[in-house]
């Protein structure tokens, strides 16, 4: 348990004692620090300072339980909390409950079926009230009532029977085992029930334009089209805040995102990042930290496996090892991105790091093809039993480097026999039904599997996730290997980390051999932020940069 | 004066019309859609982007969300943006203070400007300053505003940092002073255009105005040439001028697209541009409503003033 004395914030005083009690000589030592992370570096006793957050999108939707963006995120995570918290490692850690509910500690029965949460009761809301169970059987209701406008459902609407037992006591069922939802518990952020019964259509409430939370920041004002600003919420139950206040700032344009930050206008920069071609002027900067931080998605080639030049598994072998990634990465995306194997995020719980690597090859391409019986027509195109080995790419038209590695791959696959023609869409057009609907051939796409950095990729990998085939989901690709779906169905249905892990581990290793799409790169952000800004962290298990301000504080 | 008014009246409701139209259309028709944003997150399912469109009537014949909302707006109902649940109108009034304050200025700046360089150009025609104010109006004309915006903010913001490199002030310091220093770089560079523009109309409005006879017999009494130039021949010049105002007066209101974006200026211009990337049609049919009002409004206000000004004209 060591390695989690790091994940801070979910301390309450019960638990700073029994540290104490482990390792006294903490209270001997820093007996200001109870109660605090470990790493903090002597942050100061009352919060001071401000830090300003730069964002490429404007945060605009305040009730965190609506369809929101990333940069919205960086708001909630400041506003809210959630009964849960994903840290660094991709582990779930309590946040406004006081356990995460386990069948060994007997908060989810061994059926998956019946949940029982207890919560933290020192947790107000920025008004006063406190936080209690009510709030909690309100916020899930909320979320299913037919006439709220609410973000994910998954998950929620499996909840049945929500029973407040006390103040800091509840219970539910659940209409099937559902192991994610405790991930997607960690991305739920809690609503105050005493505001929002009020109001007759929680769509239009004014809760929505000035939120109340518990979090570790105060809402403060909005100027519209500009910033948002928060202050700190002195009386918050976790740890922090140190900051005074928070502003997150909207720059609309990636390169004046850049230059605010070089201009020292902005102090720490979150979603979109800095752009990678800014990347190395960016590490020469003085009184900056620029660094690389993997992200959760992961660039492929998306094969449609139901036409007939991918079912043969030696084309899509033949065509992996025809992709000179590392050419691709350093020359088009400037050596930023890292390689990758696997479908699951590098800072995941349950990445499989053990995956044979990917080698570029094109003698070994063709003698794949060649044993496979794929022999060059007249045209100098491959071709078997009346299949020409020639497809169409498509992905977003006008993204210049996505465009430049379509070209660079037609050139490999060129000199092993195999056409490769370029045909991209407007954006509107490609993801729309021509991706979901796996109208394409083939297709360069950014997808994020994981859902609230759950290992859960049914929507991705279960041939039940076909939409083309009737299916609710989006497994485009049309992948469909029944070990792995029943992997999946297991995987659901497991509560115990390390049993889910095993089974994770596996579907990388079957997805690996498999090959429906061929990994390009796992994408890498540049985080960027102001020397003496102490107490970040990344996390790539959640969507921004700002997903723990409460621990942000200026070197003193 | 009343029949005309009345006439334009009419004529303004049909416009508005076919703009709501078109602009419906155009907006509906466009791939993608307010739900488009959400296609790629892998949270939001099949069902919760059918619930979400049924939640948000769009999955109604266009038709009858077209009369839904003009019916609506006949009765003051702008609606509510989807992206930030607030009624259009408040949204787009947070925003015109900010472009009033960039466009008031820079169009006042212009307009300064631009009539001094038209006036001495056309009275000092082919001096080197007319060549230079002609060669200078063609680089400003050709050359794009945002271009210039990354060039000022290159400059003086990142080599010599005697200027923000955008926002319209500095959060926490709320000074009229901290306004006007960030105000600078953009307005100027917003006004290099139309500096160009008016100079030019001047110019020929000012020649056009000096060889009319009325100046002749001006300098014929013995009039100082100065008083010629100011009384008579700007006098006249003036009346175009005013014509350009009007057309020049609603993108005051409605903003600067590109420019609002390079200074990160939370003004109309990036409101209609933000509006527009996340589909979210009630705001962008606000807007658009909105500066066709504008447009119809100045060339109702430049008529009129062109009549009170100008004896010979008539209205009606």
């Amino acid at each position: 348990m060591t390695e989690h004395a790091n994940t801070k914030s979910n301390y309450s005083r019960r638990d700073a004692l029994r540290l104490m009690a482990i390792g006294g000589a903490a209270g001997l030592i820093a007996p200001n620090l109870l109660g605090k992370p470990a790493f903090a570096q002597n942050p100061p006793a009352n919060p001071t300072g401000r830090v300003v957050v730069g964002l490429s999108q404007e945060p605009t939707k305040f009730n965190p339980l609506m369809p929101h963006i990333e940069v919205d995120d960086a708001v909630h995570f400041s506003l809210f909390d959630a009964l849960f918290r994903m840290d660094p490692k991709g582990i779930l850690q309590p946040n406004l409950a006081v356990e995460l509910p386990s069948q060994k500690n007997g908060g989810i029965s061994e059926d998956g079926l019946k949940w029982h949460i207890r919560l933290r009761d020192d947790v107000r809301w920025h008004d006063g009230k406190p936080f209690t169970a009510e709030d909690v059987k309100f916020t899930l209701e909320l979320i299913t009532n037919p006439k709220f406008q609410a973000w994910r459902t998954a998950g929620h609407s499996l909840v049945r029977d929500i029973k407040v037992v006390s103040p800091t006591e509840l219970t539910w069922r659940m209409e099937e085992a559902f192991a994610p939802y405790l991930s997607f518990l960690a991305e739920t952020f809690m609503v105050p029930k005493h505001i929002l019964e009020k109001e007759a259509d929680p769509n239009a409430a004014a809760f929505n334009q000035a939120p109340v939370g518990t979090g570790a920041f105060k809402w403060a004002q909005r100027v519209a089209g500009d910033h948002i600003e928060l202050v700190a919420n002195a009386d918050y139950a976790g740890e922090g805040p140190y900051l005074e206040r928070l502003v997150f700032k909207y720059i609309p344009d990636m390169t004046v995102l850049y230059t605010q930050f070089k201009s020292g206008d902005i102090d720490l920069v979150d979603q979109a990042y800095i752009t990678a071609d800014h990347y190395a002027e960016a590490s020469t900067l003085s009184d900056r930290v620029v660094k690389l931080e993997p992200g959760a998605s992961v660039e492929s080639i998306y094969l449609n496996l139901e036409k007939p030049q991918f079912k043969d598994p030696a084309v899509r072998q033949a065509l992996y090892a025809a992709i000179d990634r590392k050419a691709i990465l350093e020359a088009l995306y400037y050596g930023v991105h890292k390689p990758t194997e696997t479908f699951m995020p590098q800072n995941s719980y349950y990445y499989n790091p053990n995956l044979p690597a990917q080698e570029f090859n094109l003698e070994r391409a063709g003698q794949i093809l060649d044993e496979a019986g794929w022999v060059p027509g007249a045209d100098g195109i491959r071709a078997k039993d009346g299949v020409r080995l020639s497809f169409a790419n498509s992905t977003t038209s006008g993204n210049h480097l996505r465009e430049q590695t379509q070209q660079f791959l037609q050139q490999t696959f060129a000199e092993i026999g195999v056409e490769m023609t370029i045909s991209n869409l407007p954006a509107a057009v490609m993801w729309g039904d021509f991706w979901l609907k796996s109208q394409f051939e083939s297709a360069i796409s950014g997808v994020t599997n994981v859902i609230a950095g759950d290992p859960d990729v049914s929507n991705r990998l279960h041939s039940k996730a076909i939409v083309a085939k009737g299916g609710k989901g989006s497994n485009t690709g049309q992948y469909s290997n029944p070990e792995v779906d029943a992997l999946l169905d297991k995987g659901a249905r497991t509560f115990d980390r390390e049993a889910r892990r095993a089974i994770y581990l596996r579907v990388q290793e079957i997805v690996r051999q498999d090959l429906p799409f061929l990994p390009l790169f796992a994408s890498t952000n540049v985080f960027g932020r102001k020397q003496g800004l102490e107490g970040f962290e990344a996390n790539s298990n959640t969507r921004v940069a700002s997903w723990h301000a409460a621990g942000w504080h200026w070197k003193a | 004066m009343r029949g005309f008014l009345l006439n334009r009246l009419s004529q303004s409701l049909i416009l508005l019309l076919i703009v709501s139209v078109i602009g419906f259309l155009v907006l509906n028709l466009l791939p993608g859609g307010p739900l488009a944003q959400f296609g790629l997150d892998p949270s939001m399912t099949q069902d919760d982007l059918e619930r979400l469109k049924e939640q948000l009537g769009l999955n109604r014949p266009l038709l009858i969300q077209y009369f839904d909302w003009a019916w609506r707006l006949l009765q003051g109902d702008w609606g509510h943006s989807f992206r930030d649940g607030a009624p259009v109108l408040a949204v787009i009034g947070r925003h015109v203070p900010a472009t009033l304050l960039l466009m008031g200025t820079s169009t006042a700046i212009a307009i300064a400007i631009g009539t001094w360089i038209g006036i001495r150009g056309a009275t000092h025609r082919y001096s080197l300053f007319d060549y230079m104010a002609t060669v200078g109006a063609m680089v400003a004309l050709s050359i794009p505003t945002f271009w210039f915006g990354l060039v000022g903010i290159y400059i003086f913001s990142l080599q010599l940092g005697w200027l923000p490199a955008g926002n319209m002030y500095t959060i926490g310091d709320g000074s009229v002073l901290n306004y006007l220093h960030h105000l600078i770089m953009p307005s100027i560079v917003l006004s290099l255009v139309h500096v160009a523009i008016w100079s030019r109309y001047m110019r020929s409005a000012t020649l056009d105005a000096i060889g009319q006879d009325f100046v002749k017999t001006a300098r014929a009494k013995g009039l100082s040439e100065r008083r010629v130039i100011m009384k008579h021949v700007v006098g006249n010049a003036l009346l175009p001028m005013i014509t350009l105002a009007g057309v020049q007066l609603p993108s005051i209101l409605t903003g600067a697209l590109v420019t609002e974006t390079v200074f990160t200026w939370p003004g109309m211009g990036r409101l209609f541009l933000d509006s527009l990337g996340y589909s979210d049609y009630p705001v962008v049919m606000g807007l658009l409503m909105f500066s066709a009002i504008l447009v119809i409004l100045g060339n109702l206000i430049a008529d009129i003033a062109v009549a009170i000004v100008d004896p010979r004209i008539r209205l009606g």
